[in-house]
């Protein structure tokens, strides 16, 4: 229990995904201008992380190792978020129309989010067994959320100050992010 | 020879992933610890972009174009996969340091965009120095700020001390926070060269 406690928490605020890992910097950077759609991505990344943590790790220990073909590992997870993304893509679509228009255009981005891709490198690392898989894939998608969230918080209150001209656009972004990344250096001694 | 020139130009200088781009960002952040860091990701990255972009190239015609994007994702995790395995049997010291990312390739945004944007919808030849052109970019780009980082963290250079020895390394810039610093700072004195170029 303490252990899952531990990779729960670790995920969120320790190993944050996008500020200490440095998974997923694409979306944290390009769809992190305003608070509604910072939180849709948000509420996205989470769904398709949590279930493509489980889904590769299902491929993993059910195919890819009995079958002695562990090498084809980056293909296989590739494969899975690609289809799974679509999948979702399609189950939302018809179950949640409403959910579906909030989500609509980040969903396809997923893909290529490098954070999926590497949660479900890291609990294969790790070797997570299916428990700590998910606690480490919601974790580190609670943590994305949140870091996207307030660093849209953020981002929406520069746009309203003067900056000098060379640091309009992504330079400020990037020092505003290595600042909060400072701030969750003091997660650091949490655990 | 003039497409050449023309490629390499493109992808280093006019279409720099990393500066012009903004593309590419998780590696470039990640691994740019110490310049050897990020020179290997650079050749990796550029290994697995010259032989997707081949590859693509030469299947362009045979790949429906529905499914091109999954077509090509695959390919490009064979090659990753390839790349990882050269890596770790010749130079393991550095397989060891660059760790997830090498795996991660396979989602680097400039190699899928080469593929969607150049390598499916030219020749063979044109689309190998357009992979070439933006693996250096690439390359370069990373190595500058690795170069920078170490410098400021550590006093070294490829490991080499080149700071005197009152120099107080400061920790942050191989840190988390130093990359993001790093790049900014990076990005607004190119950004002001630029301006200034434009007013002239």
């Amino acid at each position: 229990m303490t252990q899952i406690l531990v990779i729960f928490l670790g995920a969120i605020f320790v190993n944050n995904f996008v500020l200490s890992r440095f998974l997923g910097i694409c979306p944290f950077l390009g769809v992190s201008k305003k608070i509604e759609t910072a939180t849709g991505m948000g509420i996205a990344v989470t769904f398709v992380m949590t279930l493509a943590s489980i889904m590769s790790y299902m491929v993993y220990e059910w195919i890819l190792v009995p079958l002695q073909i562990e090498y084809l590992y980056t293909i296989a997870f590739i494969l899975v978020i690609a289809s799974l993304v679509q999948f979702v893509e399609m189950v939302i679509q018809k179950t949640s129309p409403t959910l579906y228009q909030a989500l609509g255009v980040y969903l396809p981005l997923i893909t290529t989010n490098c954070a999926v891709l590497g949660v479900a490198i890291i609990n294969k690392n790790e070797g997570y067994n299916l428990i700590e898989t998910i606690f480490n894939g919601l974790g580190g998608a609670l943590g994305f959320t949140l870091s996207i969230i307030l660093f849209a918080g953020i981002r929406e209150r520069i746009e309203k100050n003067q900056i000098p001209l060379p640091f309009k656009g992504f330079p400020i972004a990037l020092i505003t992010a290595g600042l909060m990344a400072i701030a969750f250096l003091g997660f650091q001694g949490l655990l | 020879m003039n497409i050449i020139k023309e490629r390499l130009k493109n992808g280093i200088i006019t279409e720099n992933a990393t500066f012009v781009q903004v593309l590419g960002m998780c590696p470039t952040l990640a691994v740019t610890t110490s310049a050897k860091n990020g020179l290997g990701m650079g050749l990796a990255a550029t290994a697995v972009l010259i032989c997707s972009n081949v590859v693509i190239s030469l299947v362009r015609k045979l790949i429906p174009s529905k499914i091109r994007i999954p077509a090509f994702i695959v390919i490009i995790a064979t090659f990753v996969t390839l790349i990882e395995f050269l890596l770790e049997g010749y130079v393991p010291a550095l397989y060891a340091s660059l760790g997830l990312f090498i795996p991660l390739i396979v989602v680097n945004c400039i190699i899928l965009g080469r593929a969607e944007a150049y390598a499916s919808k030219n020749s063979v030849w044109a689309s190998l120095f357009d992979g070439l052109g933006a693996g250096l970019g690439f390359t370069l780009s990373l190595t500058t700020i690795g170069i920078i980082r170490e410098l400021l963290g550590t006093g070294k250079i490829f490991n080499r001390p080149i700071m005197p020895a009152s120099f107080e390394p400061a920790l942050i810039m191989i840190m988390a926070p130093g990359a993001f610093f790093t790049l900014g700072i990076l990005m607004a004195i190119l950004n002001k060269y630029r301006f200034r170029n434009a007013k002239n």
